[in-house]
Order: C-alpha cells, then structure tokens, then sequence
C-alpha cells in the first residue's frame, strides 16, 4: 500500500467513492425528493381539489357520527379507530374525518379484513369520494426508488443500495481521516483554480452537513439491519422464516390476540375534550378502541404527531367500560428507542415545514458532495495525463468511462426526472399502464443521455445537457399552465402553498441548472486564458476525445 | 500516472478480498459475540450488536487498508474470526437470558 495512514485513507476516500458514486447519486437524488413525495404526488394529481381550509368543529357529534358508522359497517370488529380532523405533520396536509376497522380474524387467520371511509363531517354519512385522479407513480414511485431502485427485483435491489450505502459510510470516515485541517479548510474556497476549487467545494460542502451524511447512511443501513448482517439473528434464533419471527416479536412486540369490541359505555368526546385541553385543538389525531385478550377493554386518545422523533405519538388510555384511566403501555427498551430514533431521523417524518426544507437542504448539498467528488476524480486525472503523454490505453478507456458517466449521471438524471414530471402531464389519461410509462419515460430520456454523453465531445455534452434540464425544469410550470387548471395562476390567488411550492421549486432547480450552464460555458470559452490547460471538466473537452 | 505495477495490482486485489470476505467474516463473529455478551434481554443484544455491526465492519476495513503487510492482514483476519467464532460457540452453551 502507500505510505502513511492519511494516504491509505485518501486512497481508500477516493476508490470507495468512486466505485458507487453514480449509484449513490441516484439514490441521494431521489431520497431527496422523498423529502417531498407528498407534495409532488399531489402536483402530479391535479384533477383533486386545492388544499381545504381548515373548519373548526365540534368534535362531540363527529364522535356520535362515527360509532354509529362503525356500529353498522363492522358490528363484530376487533378495532375501532375514528380519525378526528387534524393537521398531519407527516403528511404536511389537512386529514379529513375518517373512521377504520378491522373484522375479528377468521379462524386459521392472523389479521382480519380492514376496512377505512371517508365520514363528511356534517351529516355523518359517507363523505363523496375524491374526483379520480389520473394513474401516477406519484412522488412516492421517486422516494421508493431510493432504496429500491427500479427494474430489479426488490430483494437484489436493497442488497445493491446496501453495499452502495457500506462504501459511502467508509468513504465518509475515511474522507474524514483524509481531511488534516478540517476547521480551517471549512472556511477556504479558491474559485478559478480548477482542481483546487473543486476540492475545496468538495470539502466545503461535504463539512457543512457532515453530520447530516453520517446520520443518514448509517439509518440507512439500520433500515435493513437483519438483511445486511444477518449472522447474530441466524446464530441466536435461527434461519428460518418461523425462528426469525420469535425475534421479531420479542423485539418489536408481538401481536396478542384481540377480544371482539364494541359500543364503549364511556362517552369519548369528554376524553378528547380532556385531551384537546392538554394537547391543544385539533391535536387529537385519533380515539380507538380495542380489547386485547387478558386486558381491559381500552379507549385511546391519541396526539397528532410530531411533537417528538420517534413513532410514538402520546396517548391516553382509559378503560372501555368505567372510564378510568389506564396506565400507560410499557416504554420500548432502550435499544428499541435508539433503532427508532434513529430511522425517524432518516426519514424526517417528525419534521415540521421549516425542518423538512432544512433536511431538503442537506440532503442536496449530499447530492452536490457526490457529484463533486466524482468530477473532481476526473480532473485530477484529467491533468496527470496532459502531463504524461505515455499513459496507457486502459487508463485512458478509465477516464473517458467516468467522464462520461459523470455527464449522463449528474446532468443526465436530473433531466429524467425531469421527464417524468412531463410526462405526467403529457401522457393520455387512459393510457394503459400510464403509471408506468411514466417510469419508462424517465429512464429512456436517462438512457438518451448517456448516448450523447457518448456522441458528443465532453464539454460540449455538459453545456447541453445542463442547458435542457436547466429548460425542462423551467418550462414544467408552463407546461402545468397550458395541460391543468392547478397552475401558479389559481394555486398563488387561492393560496395552496403546496402545488404552488412545486412550481416555484421547479424554478428554483432550473435556476441551479442555468447557473451552472453558464459556469460551464465560461470555463470553456477557448478565447480565455488559451496557454492554461484548465482543469474544469469542462475544460477537458477542449482536448478532443480521440487524443488519449 | 505512473504504471502500476503487477505487484501493485495483486497488493490490491488482495486488499480487497480481505477486506469483503475476510472483514464481512469477521464482523458477522463479532457481531453473534458482542450479541452474547451484552448486558441485556436476547432480542435487544442481538438488536444492539447489529446496529454496531457497522461500525465494526468500517473499523476492520480502514484497518486492512492502513495494515502493510498483507500476510499479517490475513492472519489476523483468519486468526481472529476463528478465536472470536470459537468463543462465541462456548459461550452460547452457557449463556441464559432473563
């Protein structure tokens, strides 16, 4: 090996990263629209209707309402569950009145059929269902992309992602061990200096939100714990599926068998009104009834969510029958609630609107981390070979390949996705397999990429690439004027800050892109500077292709 | 770029395995070890030692990485997983859970 622990690290930095870079490009790009996946599936429904105000009601006949549904729909049920009207956090919208069930199980079963509806609040019947949207992946089909990729079988899929997220977790320690002058270096930038300014915006941007990285991939990696290092779960319990799921149990809580319920005595709006005065209006998400075989017959209150990390939303629990309180359930032990927190963080659910944007933030300064990293590989390469006329042909194939995967990567896939968005808007409704074509439709205009990054000389393929996103995402608002009627026009007069920050957001990613069209076209303007070899990759297209 | 030499390249390729197989091995013994070992109800242990299986694994690999010999990489690799593996296998005769 090299000499010296920081050059081992600095080795291992750049080879690790590299070898799932694009990769973790796709897959930081795509998480970071799960940020919001809720927003733009909405923006990519846009027969429903705008964002409802906020009614205040009185909860005590929504509550009457409800049980008297429930008592009809599911007279033999094991749960009941009425969802008061409530602001979601996780959701970031508005969640109407709606009670859920589930039947007791039918023998030889586990679980029994469930069944959910749509209350209207002021008659108490069956609220008339959403207009039919169009087929859409939605935002979700991009944020399930993250983990799961695309094509490939689920399974394999999650191993690739895992071993991905394996390297970029030693990739970030190792780039962390690499880096002598960390504080310092956080405040260096040399712009117009080629490689040197691409490594310090490298280490700019992966020190700004250094513990966001970490935190992220190593959730990441928790997301999956038993499939990625499964030999304590088959020493201690065993490989099959029934031995596992002894595991499963004892960690996550079992299932207990449920008694059948019904009608409570108790009248419930006083206990949400108790609740409301300690949580606040509209903070009570739900109120569900069960009875769990060897307990009482239990009434829970439960809190909107987002007042704290993990999943579990404070509650309230009260006896069926009397009305007294219950204690609460067992806390999870403590290395349950660390795995908890630690995947909430990742996935940001607890987050309210200023947090969400802040994660949005992080997780594309991680996308800008990755992609600078990868281009900055091929610049110092780029100018050890000018200087070196006798490199061999391999090594020269090695520097074209990650050149023009840095092209059809980074300028590449934001243009697919890009392309779904408009697709969405230009497929024809009836379309068979519309969701899916939507899908095909980004990763062909993906793959088109790479030909021209094969086609063309490489500056020339970044400016252009970079210019039609910099265009696709620009135009996506007046493609939504011309095919909807939930274009900027309504959605800003009515106030719908949702679909109106979709439209806004696509222009501010198009701004992105144009600026960096423009820094590229300067940089690659042959007028300045002729006697430097410039070291931006995009000054690498000036030494044409065919002479490495 | 300097050629790389052969020698370079096996160094590497070497390297590497040690660190997939090899390292991957050794953390997996690590791993049921520490399970064992941990003060606490079996599924937590278990739960505990493989959310840290992680940074094991990038403590091994950075490790093979900054080791210069690679006969000793290998030795310590095989010979631990043995001893830790070994240990391990005792342990779970003697081990009871509260």
């Amino acid at each position: 090996m090299k000499d010296g622990f920081r050059q081992c690290m600095a080795w291992l930095h750049t080879w690790t990263g590299l070898i799932v870079g694009w990769v973790l490009f796709f897959v930081f790009v795509t998480g970071t629209v799960g940020y919001f996946h809720e927003e733009v599936s909405r923006w990519m429904k846009p027969e429903l209707p705008l964002q409802q105000s906020k009614q205040v009601v009185d909860k005590a006949p929504l509550i009457d309402h409800a049980l008297n549904r429930l008592e009809q729909v599911a007279p033999d049920a094991a749960s009941w569950s009425i969802n008061l009207p409530h602001y979601s956090v996780a959701a970031r919208n508005w969640q109407g009145f709606s009670i859920r069930w589930e039947e007791m199980p039918k023998p030889e079963h586990k679980w029994g059929a469930r069944g959910s509806e749509q209350l209207d609040s002021v008659t108490g019947g069956v609220a008339a269902p959403d207009p039919e949207a169009r087929a859409t992946g939605g935002g979700f089909r991009l944020y399930r992309m993250h983990y799961a990729l695309h094509y490939l079988p689920y399974e394999v899929a999650i191993y690739i992602v895992g071993v991905c997220t394996m390297l970029m977790l030693i990739a970030i320690v190792t780039g962390v061990i690499t880096h002598k002058k960390i504080f310092k270096d956080f405040f260096t930038f040399r712009g117009g200096k080629g490689q040197r300014s691409w490594l310090d915006a490298h280490n700019l941007v992966s020190v700004m939100a250094l513990p966001f990285f970490l935190m992220i991939t190593y959730s990441g990696l928790v997301f999956f714990l038993f499939n990625y290092m499964p030999a304590g779960l088959g020493a201690m319990y065993g490989i099959s599926e029934s031995q596992r799921e002894v595991f499963f149990d004892e960690f996550y809580g079992g299932d207990h068998e449920h008694l059948a319920i019904g009608r409570p005595a108790v009248a419930l709006a006083p206990l949400v009104t108790h609740a409301e005065a300690q949580w606040g209006v509209d903070q009570v998400r739900s109120v569900s009834i069960e009875h769990e075989a060897g307990e009482a017959p239990t009434i829970v209150v439960t809190r909107v969510g987002g007042n704290r990390v993990d999943y579990r939303a404070d509650e309230f629990r009260y006896h069926a029958q009397t009305g007294e309180p219950l204690p609460p359930e067992d806390p999870d032990s403590a290395t349950r609630q660390t795995q908890s927190v630690m995947l909430a963080l990742h996935e940001g659910k607890f987050a309210d609107i200023w947090t969400r944007w802040l994660y949005f933030a992080a997780s594309l300064l991680g996308c800008v981390m990755i992609g600078t990293g990868l281009v900055l590989w091929t610049v110092k390469r780029r100018k050890q070979h000018l200087g070196a006329p006798n490199t061999p042909v391999w090594e020269g194939f090695g520097l074209k390949l990650v050149e023009t995967l840095n092209v059809a990567t980074l300028a590449g896939l934001p243009l697919g996705i890009a392309a779904y968005l408009w697709a969405n808007r230009l497929l024809p409704v009836d379309l068979t397999d519309r969701a899916a074509w939507e899908v095909h439709s980004m990763f062909s205009v993906w793959l088109c990429t790479l030909f021209y990054a094969l086609l063309r000389p490489l500056a020339r393929s970044w400016i252009e690439l970079l210019w039609a996103t910099c265009a696709a995402y620009a135009l996506l608002p007046v493609l939504n004027v011309l095919t909807t009627d939930r274009h900027l026009g309504v959605t800003l007069v009515h106030g719908d800050w949702v679909l109106a920050g979709v439209d806004l957001t696509l222009w501010g990613l198009a701004a992105i892109f144009g600026y960096m069209a423009v820094k590229v076209t300067r940089r690659l303007a042959p007028a300045v500077q002729p006697a430097k070899e410039s070291d931006a990759p995009v000054a690498i297209g000036r030494a044409k292709r065919g002479q490495v | 770029m300097a050629t790389l030499t052969a020698a370079y390249r096996w160094s590497v390729a070497a390297r590497v395995a040690a660190a997939v197989i090899g390292g991957y091995a050794l953390t997996s013994a690590l791993t049921v070890f520490f399970a064992l070992i941990w003060p606490t109800t079996k599924a937590d242990a278990l739960a505990a030692s493989t959310m840290l299986s992680f940074t094991v694994y990038t403590g091994i690999v950075i490790w093979v990485f900054a080791e210069s010999s690679i006969k000793r990489i290998w030795a310590v690799l095989v010979g631990a997983t043995a001893l830790v593996a070994g240990a391990s296998w005792l342990l779970m005769g003697v081990r009871t859970w509260s």
